[in-house]
């Protein structure tokens, strides 16, 4: 009965029954983003309207689909009609369309922001199909293929659209064949560096001894990067396969998930999964008469960045504090417990499926030289369309930030790619490729794919200290480069945001980032000071005007900024006067009010009330003016 | 009672060394924190040292070693959200409740932690209370907010 080609085929009969569909279908995304969103809220109206008004309806849970900005997100397929998407809806709107699309005989097409299919029919008006929307044509969906438009919690979803064809493959391949295919894909490891998966594999597969482990690495530490998350929520099936391949190939019949304890969604979705392949025979003893015996446990990490790296990885599968060690020898020679281990990211597993799927040479047409395949980045900061995003690897940053994000909020001042790892890059870099050796030359690196834009209003110095401060405190204190070094960089830092700096204090910043970067350990370390160096080399007038006029021209170092009432403005509402806590504004009604500078903490209440209030005149200002420095 | 509950916790462990995390884990969703006996339990249990215990303990940031507050508190400080302004808002916290992250008001009404992203980057700044995510937050929202949590 644990056949899989039966299984499958009464999967597929499933899924077109779901896909024929004789009642209307209502797809929800449920992802954390969507529920951050209000997906839990709208779900809940989308019920209670179907049972007040006696309608009925399939309701699909689906993963997230990538746009973040358009959440939350509500898609109605009508029989025999495309499945047209709503976007930012609100649980008044979700009753709104409902009942529109099951009772009206017009329904309300025209708020639909997309439709899925080839449908160019009268009844999908002028909406677009989803994926013509300018931030998803540029997209090419190979890890993401599924994440949106099946039911994660269901494996006969997976099944019906060539799920476990690519653990099939392999096994016709043999370990050597899979390894050959990996190689000829060209596929480079996604979670930051960028190593060939295949000579990873080699090694542990001709490593001596019979035990041997495969770790999949889901401990996404990067604060503003949700890929992992995304893929694990939307598809987790796609990583489980990935991981059947990749064990099979390395000669592992144990493997591990160490997930974030932080993701209790995704935690959800694996446990789940895992059990829906065990009933499938697709893990356990001989799976699909393979003779390859392989099972899957998870462990939930706690909460330390420097996880992320191998060998910290493994001593906190281990049980102790997650500190990395000297290399060699590399873990697929004595890895966990001793024994070879292969530690592979979430996105190289869950694109292992397509390459054994669809060959090398299909993959390879993706991407450039080098640098084949397709790469999934969140782009998120002061960039108009945010989201989950996955691109073909030697893509420009212009063309993701202003085709696929569709700009920055304000003009455009620099990116950040990598996350707290990574390089800021500025304007000029616009045009670089997108691909592990051009963000390497200029500075930056790949990483595992947090691109975070940002716009004139951002400061590039209290950036840099943003992200040293975090990985001073992720630091695990086992070299002192990274331990001693981090912590000084920091101190400095926070000298300039607080306009206390020098002019000598930049080149002590440029010896100390560099010392740090030859000196450390391991990759937290070895990387930590990019963000800082790099904003030095590109931004460097903006930390001369820090140090030298005491000036931030962001208005974001709160030192550096002054709260002023405009008396020509101030409309005398006393709003501001309610809301701040020091008593430092002051006046009576109707008449202009006082600000005591000396009183102000610089909070930000006045400031938001006097925006957004309607009674409010938008008198209040912020502002941050050169002053020459004490020298 | 205390006693009793991290007991049974263990139980399902064999005790090896690999399981002190998720040992740890076991015990801090059950009494909301690791306490200064479940730390000897734990040890006695695994036999390695106590300091052992809280030396892992207190390196990941998951754990946290007093009792939570009836509401938690928890501010976005991932990228997105600093960007965005979330420093401003876990300095309106402190401000408000006179605490820091990682600690609990005398009164047990509010724990506040500071937190690397709670994965809605879009919505950016945003702040957790127990279970309800405030997305676009401001000051003088979070002010008011608060207060609708006894």
């Amino acid at each position: 009965m644990n056949n899989l080609e039966t299984l499958r085929n009464a999967a597929k009969l499933q899924w077109e029954q779901l896909k024929n569909n004789p009642i209307p279908l209502i797809y929800v995304g449920t992802a954390s983003c969507g529920r951050a969103a209000g997906a839990l809220a709208i779900l809940d109206a989308i019920r209670k309207t179907l049972e007040e008004k006696n309608l009925t309806a399939r309701i699909v849970e689906v993963g997230c689909i990538g746009p973040c900005y358009l959440e939350p997100l509500v898609d109605i397929q009508l029989p025999g009609r495309p499945r047209m998407s709503h976007a930012n809806v609100t649980p008044e709107r979700a009753r709104y369309l409902v009942q529109s699309y099951l009772k009206s005989d017009k329904p309300a097409v025209r708020l639909a922001i997309g439709h899925f299919g080839e449908d160019s029919s009268e009844f999908v008006q002028k909406v677009p199909r989803f994926f013509d929307l300018p931030m998803l044509k540029p997209q090419v969906r190979i890890v993401l293929r599924n994440c949106g438009f099946i039911d994660p919690a269901e494996i006969d979803h997976y099944l019906a659209n060539d799920g476990y064809l690519g653990i099939l493959s392999a096994f016709a391949k043999g370990p050597e064949g899979t390894i050959r295919e990996v190689k000829e894909a060209g596929l480079r490891g996604r979670g930051g560096a960028g190593f060939p998966t295949f000579r990873k594999w080699e090694a542990c597969r001709k490593a001596p001894g019979t035990q041997k482990y495969l770790i999949c690495n889901a401990d996404e530490g990067d604060p503003g990067a949700f890929m992992n998350r995304s893929l694990l929520e939307g598809d987790p099936h796609a990583v489980l396969e990935g991981m059947l391949i990749a064990a099979y190939a390395i000669g592992a019949t144990r493997g591990y998930i160490y997930i974030r304890a932080e993701y209790p969604l995704a935690i959800v979705h694996l446990k789940k999964a895992i059990s829906q392949m065990r009933a499938y025979g697709l893990l356990g003893k001989d799976i699909q008469g393979s003779g390859f015996d392989f099972d899957i446990t998870i462990k939930e990490g706690a909460g330390a960045f420097v996880c992320g790296e191998e060998t910290a990885l493994i001593a906190s599968v281990e049980g102790k504090r997650g500190m990395p060690r000297s290399r060699p020898p590399f873990p697929a020679i004595a890895g966990l417990h001793g024994k070879p281990t292969i530690i592979n990211n979430v996105e190289t597993l869950g694109t292992l499926p397509n390459i054994l799927r669809n060959g090398a040479a299909w993959y390879t047409q993706f991407g450039v030289e080098g640098n084949r395949g397709t790469k999934t980045f969140s782009l998120v900061g002061k960039i108009k369309r945010a989201g989950l995003i996955e691109v073909p690897l030697g893509m420009t940053l212009r063309k993701i930030i202003f085709e696929i994000g569709g700009g920055t909020t304000k003009k455009f001042k620099a990116v950040q790619t990598g996350g707290p790892s990574g390089g800021c890059l500025s304007e000029e870099f616009l045009d670089t490729s997108v691909d592990y050796e051009s963000l390497g030359a200029a500075g930056s690196i790949m990483g595992s794919g947090g691109l975070i834009a940002m716009d004139e209003d951002t400061c590039v110095v209290d950036l840099a200290r943003y992200f040293l401060d975090f990985t001073q405190k992720e630091s695990c204190g086992k070299c002192a480069p990274c331990r001693v070094g981090s912590k000084h960089l920091v101190e400095i830092l926070r000298k300039i945001t607080k306009g206390e700096g020098e002019p000598k204090d930049l080149a002590m910043l440029e010896t100390l980032g560099d010392t740090i970067k030859r000196g450390s350990l391991c990759g937290l370390g070895q990387t930590a000071p990019n963000p800082v160096l790099t904003t030095l080399r590109y931004f460097r007038p903006e930390y001369l005007a820090h140090v030298k006029d005491r000036f931030c021209p962001a208005t974001v170092c709160r030192a550096l900024l002054e709260y002023r009432v405009i008396p020509e403005k101030c409309t005398g509402c006393q709003r501001c006067v309610s809301v701040c806590p020091t008593g430092a504004i002051t006046g009576p009604r109707a008449k202009t009010h006082n600000l005591d500078a000396s009183k102000c903490i610089k909070c930000r209440a006045c400031y938001e009330i006097c925006r957004f209030d309607a009674i409010a005149g938008d008198a209040i200002v912020i502002k941050s003016t050169r002053r020459a420095s004490d020298e | 009672m205390e006693n009793n509950q991290y007991q049974k916790t263990m139980a399902g462990y064999s005790g090896e060394e690999g399981d002190l995390i998720p040992i740890l884990q076991g015990i801090q969703t059950d009494l909301g924190y690791i306490s200064e006996e479940a730390v000897r339990g734990v040890s006695h249990f695994l036999k390695v040292s106590e300091s052992q215990v809280y030396g892992v303990a207190s390196f990941y940031s998951q754990f946290r070693f007093n009792p939570p507050g009836r509401n938690s508190v928890k501010v976005c400080l991932g990228t997105a959200c600093h960007v965005r302004g979330g420093q401003i808002l876990i300095d309106q916290v402190e401000r408000e409740l006179g605490i820091l992250p990682g600690q609990t008001t005398a009164d047990m009404r509010y724990d506040l932690q500071r937190v690397a992203c709670l994965g809605c980057c879009a919505l950016a700044p945003v702040v957790a209370i127990n279970d309800d995510i405030y997305s676009r937050m401001t000051v003088v929202l979070l002010k008011k907010t608060l207060s609708e949590y006894e």
